[in-house]
């Protein structure tokens, strides 16, 4: 049984429909992330899911029971918030503890299983600290802390990195991925951050208007967005994307558009009968895309160099080709500067295809 | 020429220093960024040299003149905000046409600027409009066009890609060094963010605690960081660094992090380290600290602890003995929790910190 089942999910407010038709569910100890652009619904569902909002239609179920009518509290829900709410002038013994006092444990019991989850979270040692003393890193182990004490059948996490600077999030990042698999409870994660979304969770719920574009693990968001939006939207900088169509002539397959033309008759041959008349966009991603100073492929393509980007060991190349302008990320090549002729290779093996007018994928 | 050139300029808030003894120079239409944590002083630097906070102690220089008890309204130099102050009773036109207006310049004029800038920025469809219809990016752009308008000698940009969504700010970072490439305008920029620094700096000046670390081109700073600081701040993800100390083993030198030693005898060689043999960190990129999955002379055993798919790329997570390390494999490569492994290192990228004082010995 899914320790969340979530049935045709609908929110109307006034005449703007937030959330139109969202169904999904989470397995137990599985981390799923809503993932979207700010207005596509996800913290909306977040919040109907925690019963801060009364859904218009649609079910939620926790650990196999309707909780449509529930109250927020007695959902068996440990919702964090983005801010961590902790209360400043307690202590994180008595952070942690206030659930629990508030259902009257007796005492020895409640030292028990406060201690017990603050070393699961990694602030037994700090226990007696007031909670506005406490570091950012500190301060989500105790607001997670805080809801697990709780024992709930699933936690909910509502952008809990959003507000943290680049580098104290690259750490905490890390710090949450091995605090949800030491605790293993099933896990709603909603960021707009795809990398956040990419490295914490099981599976990703991509959303845009209110609906799920697609649900899959990292790998299958990443190498197989289904549509034109989930494969925009996933990765940076931004997969390639260039308006396109399948000419064949003479047994060979040629993607051409306004200033490129590419020869991929083995790839053209299995999808011939699904772009017949079509528009097409191709995709392809800055990684799969290779630059070298000389020429050493015979099926590499001229480009400019417009601009350098230095990122780490990489750089992010802006390539221009007639009025065409492809990203590459490759290692750094000293002699490539602005201005320089270089020779640019497609990964053929990673070309996605997909139908401009339905804005979904074909290959 | 209207390079830029600070000596030694100091400025204190109370009894707490902002700025100390801060040098540098700028050159003409060079695009140099200001990169540290909130706090370092980045602010109050741009503010120096826009004329808008007098410094204590030191020199500013615009070209070859010094500009200390020059007005700001005389320096010719134009500053966008985080947060731009945009007019919002005022149609985008009227927005950035404001500069010129109060300079009493000719609406034919005005009108004919404004246009120019308005489509250098794309923004013509926004004239009309009133800022509070604009998305962020759009007002960033409206605020930039009105201090571009002006047609200022040197442009400062203060975090002004902070409050923008991450998609929109990469294509607006591309789009501001193509502007500044163009105009040929000397720019400074100023932001938290690494990638950011890299990415459109001709040269970055990474700042903490109102100094400045290191200046030097992005491939430098990244390849060859002056300090602990610098070398964990740029890059991502971060640089592992572990304490260790240092041993000569007949003709060899030997990095001993306890849980595993690492050959620093290319690196090391010929820098007179003798004396620092404690009191060290090591320092290694992800990239340069390799997986395998049987053991291997020099390779020592860890367990992953975590693993972070980046999409092109994985983050692997490891722990040997005490210390933690994050290796950079590719994409293909999978790794359970817990499984064991075998770590190695690329020992000629290696760096040395003395922990102590945070300098690279190597």
């Amino acid at each position: 049984m899914p320790k969340l089942l979530v049935k045709n999910l609908r929110k109307v407010f006034g005449t703007f429909e937030a959330v139109k038709d969202v169904s999904f569910q989470v397995e137990e100890k599985e981390t799923l992330c809503l993932l979207g652009p700010s207005g596509c619904g996800k913290t909306t569902t977040l919040r109907i899911i925690a019963g801060l909002e009364v859904p218009t239609s649609g079910e939620v179920f926790v650990d196999g029971r309707l909780v449509n009518d529930v109250p927020p509290q007695n959902r068996e829900i440990g919702l964090v918030f983005q801010d961590y709410a902790i209360f400043p002038h307690l202590s994180v013994f008595e952070n942690i503890a206030y659930g629990l006092r508030v259902r009257k444990m007796p005492l020895a019991q409640l030292k028990r299983e406060v201690h017990e989850t603050a070393s699961l979270v990694g602030v037994d040692n700090i226990l007696d600290v007031a909670g506005k003393k406490l570091s950012l890193s500190e301060m989500q182990r105790v607001a997670v802390g805080r809801s697990i004490v709780l024992d709930p059948k699933l936690l909910l996490l509502d952008e809990p990195l959003s507000n943290i600077d680049a580098k104290a999030r690259e750490k905490m990042r890390a710090e949450l991925g091995k605090m949800q698999k030491e605790i293993g409870i099933a896990t709603v994660y909603v960021t707009h951050d795809q990398l956040e979304a990419m490295t914490l969770a099981d599976r990703i719920a991509v959303m845009r208007n209110g609906l799920i574009d697609q649900i899959g693990t990292t790998g299958e968001i990443y190498d197989n967005g289904r549509t034109l939006f989930v494969a925009k939207f996933i990765g940076s900088p931004a997969m390639n994307l260039i308006d396109c169509e399948l000419v064949y002539s003479e047994e060979r397959g040629v993607l051409k558009s306004e200033d490129l033309a590419l020869d991929i008759t083995e790839l053209g041959e299995a999808v011939r009968d699904k772009v017949e008349g079509k528009e097409l966009i191709f995709g392809i991603r800055p990684e799969d895309v290779s630059v070298e100073v000389h020429k050493t492929n015979s099926g590499a393509i001229e480009a400019a160099v417009q601009l350098a980007e230095p990122i780490g060991a990489k750089s992010i190349y802006h390539l221009k080709m007639g009025r065409i302008t492809v990203l590459a990320k490759d290692y750094s090549m000293p002699d490539v500067g602005v201005g320089s002729k270089v020779w640019v290779t497609f990964n053929k093996d990673k070309i996605r295809l997909f139908d401009k007018k339905t804005e979904e994928a074909i290959l | 020429m209207v390079g830029l050139r600070f000596v030694n300029v100091s400025k204190k808030a109370g009894k707490k220093e902002i700025l100390t003894k801060v040098s540098f120079e700028v050159a003409d239409k060079e695009l140099f960024v200001f990169a540290g944590p909130p706090g370092a002083g980045k602010t109050t630097l741009l503010k120096i040299i826009a004329g808008l906070v007098a410094p204590d102690e030191g020199e500013v220089y615009i070209g070859s003149q010094i500009v200390n008890t020059v007005p700001p309204g005389d320096r010719d130099v134009g500053m966008v905000f985080e947060v731009p102050p945009i007019y919002p009773n005022r149609t985008g036109f009227q927005n950035i046409a404001f500069p010129l207006e109060i300079k009493k310049v000719s609406s034919d004029q005005v009108k004919e600027r404004v246009g120019e800038v308005a489509e250098l920025l794309q923004i013509t469809h926004l004239l009309d409009r009133k800022p509070s219809t604009y998305s962020g990016g759009e007002l960033q752009r409206v605020a930039l066009a009105r201090v571009l308008v002006r047609k200022p000698r040197i442009l400062l940009l203060d975090e002004p890609l902070k409050n923008l969504d991450a998609k929109i700010r990469e294509t607006t970072r591309v789009e501001l060094k193509r502007l500044q490439q163009e105009f040929g305008i000397t720019m400074i920029f100023s932001t938290h963010d690494e990638l950011e620094a890299t990415a459109i700096g001709d040269r970055v000046g990474v700042m903490n605690g109102g100094v400045i670390e290191q200046i030097g081109a992005p491939r430098e700073l990244y390849s060859s960081p002056r300090t602990v600081f610098v070398a964990r701040f740029i890059g991502s993800p971060t640089m592992n660094l572990v304490d260790c100390g240092l041993k000569q083993m007949g003709e060899r030198w030997i990095l001993d992090a306890s849980d595993f030693t690492v050959d620093m005898t290319a690196p090391v060689r010929g820098i007179g380290v003798e004396a620092m043999t404690e009191g060290l960190l090591l320092g290694v990129r992800p990239e340069d600290v390799i997986l395998h999955d049987s053991r291997e002379p020099r390779f020592f055993e860890g367990k992953v602890e975590l693993t972070q798919n980046f999409g092109d790329e994985r983050v692997v997570t490891v722990k040997v003995g005490k210390a933690t390390l994050n290796c950079l494999t590719g994409k293909d490569r999978m790794f359970r929790h817990g499984q064991r492994v075998y770590v190695g290192f690329r020992e000629e990228k290696a760096h040395v910190f003395c922990k102590k004082t945070g300098i690279g010995l190597a």
